[in-house]
């Protein structure tokens, strides 16, 4: 077996597995920690398939912001002398049913579809080109981006304010 | 054993996706619904690098995946903001006690 399918099963098992963490655990804290294993693989997944630039922005946004953010939210929505953070299941009977229908149906459309798949590139920097696109022929979604976290700035800002005469 | 082709990453996406569907279906606390979107979100990317791997010469699904990462930061901070609002509001965190509106 190759060295790449050998970290390709090692990042798939650490991605899965973790995930499965996210969803079954029951404990907050430990719903959060898996999330970043997650994560981490993701990334590792990313620089498998050649993108270096989107394996950092990964880890930079995720990793540094996102789940920071999710962690704060479980320290702020319980009391902080509760020491188990639990999270009840519901309806589990039709989500298990909706979930493994869906993994079924979209694994075999992967697996039977016959993709119109090259062989794959050899891998190159990619920061360069992601640049020059986006202040080439994606300036104008770049700039709406940035006018959407803006505005998710100052939405969440003002959502969260204390109002004093209320 | 073959060679990791492009089937391979997809159906490692597609668990992605049912895992963070099954998050968002069963779970009561919205924190831990919004780690089942970010488990979405991120099989979305997954799918949008392996198609721009092994597609055409060009790195359009990377920059796509640009974009959901963006929007998926904005989504966050907006959801936590309101999941904090609600906890204020009724001191619980879970979605199905949010019910002011039911008649």
């Amino acid at each position: 077996m190759p060295i790449g399918a050998v970290v390709f099963w090692i990042l798939a098992l650490v991605t899965v597995g973790s995930a499965a963490v996210v969803v079954l655990s029951r404990s907050l804290i430990y719903s959060a920690f898996a999330l970043l294993f997650t994560f981490f693989g993701v990334a590792g997944l990313y620089v498998l398939l050649g993108a270096d630039f989107l394996a950092a922005t990964q880890l930079l946004i995720y990793v540094g912001g996102i789940l920071v953010l999710l962690l704060f939210g479980v320290m702020l929505t319980h009391r902080i002398y509760d020491l188990d953070l639990r999270s009840e299941v519901t309806q589990p009977l039709a989500g298990w049913l909706i979930a493994v229908g869906l993994f079924a149906s979209l694994t075999a459309i992967a697996v039977q579809t016959p993709w119109a798949a090259g062989a794959p590139r050899s891998p190159a920097p990619t920061t360069r080109t992601i640049g020059e696109m986006f202040m080439g022929p994606f300036l104008l979604p770049f700039e709406a981006a940035s006018i959407l976290l803006l505005v998710a700035l100052m939405g969440a800002a003002m959502i969260v304010r204390r109002k004093k005469d209320a | 054993m073959t060679a990791i082709t492009l089937p391979h990453y997809l159906v490692v996406s597609a668990a992605l996706f049912s895992l963070g569907m099954l998050g968002i279906l069963t779970r009561r606390n919205a924190v831990n619904v919004l780690m089942g979107v970010e488990l979405v979100l991120n099989s979305a990317n997954l799918n949008l690098v392996a198609f721009s791997r092994f597609g055409p010469g060009n790195l359009n699904g990377q920059l796509f995946a640009v974009f959901v990462i963006v929007i998926a930061a904005a989504e966050v901070a907006v959801a936590l903001a309101i999941v904090l609002t609600l906890y204020r509001l009724r001191r619980t965190p879970n979605l199905d006690e949010a019910d002011i509106l039911k008649g």
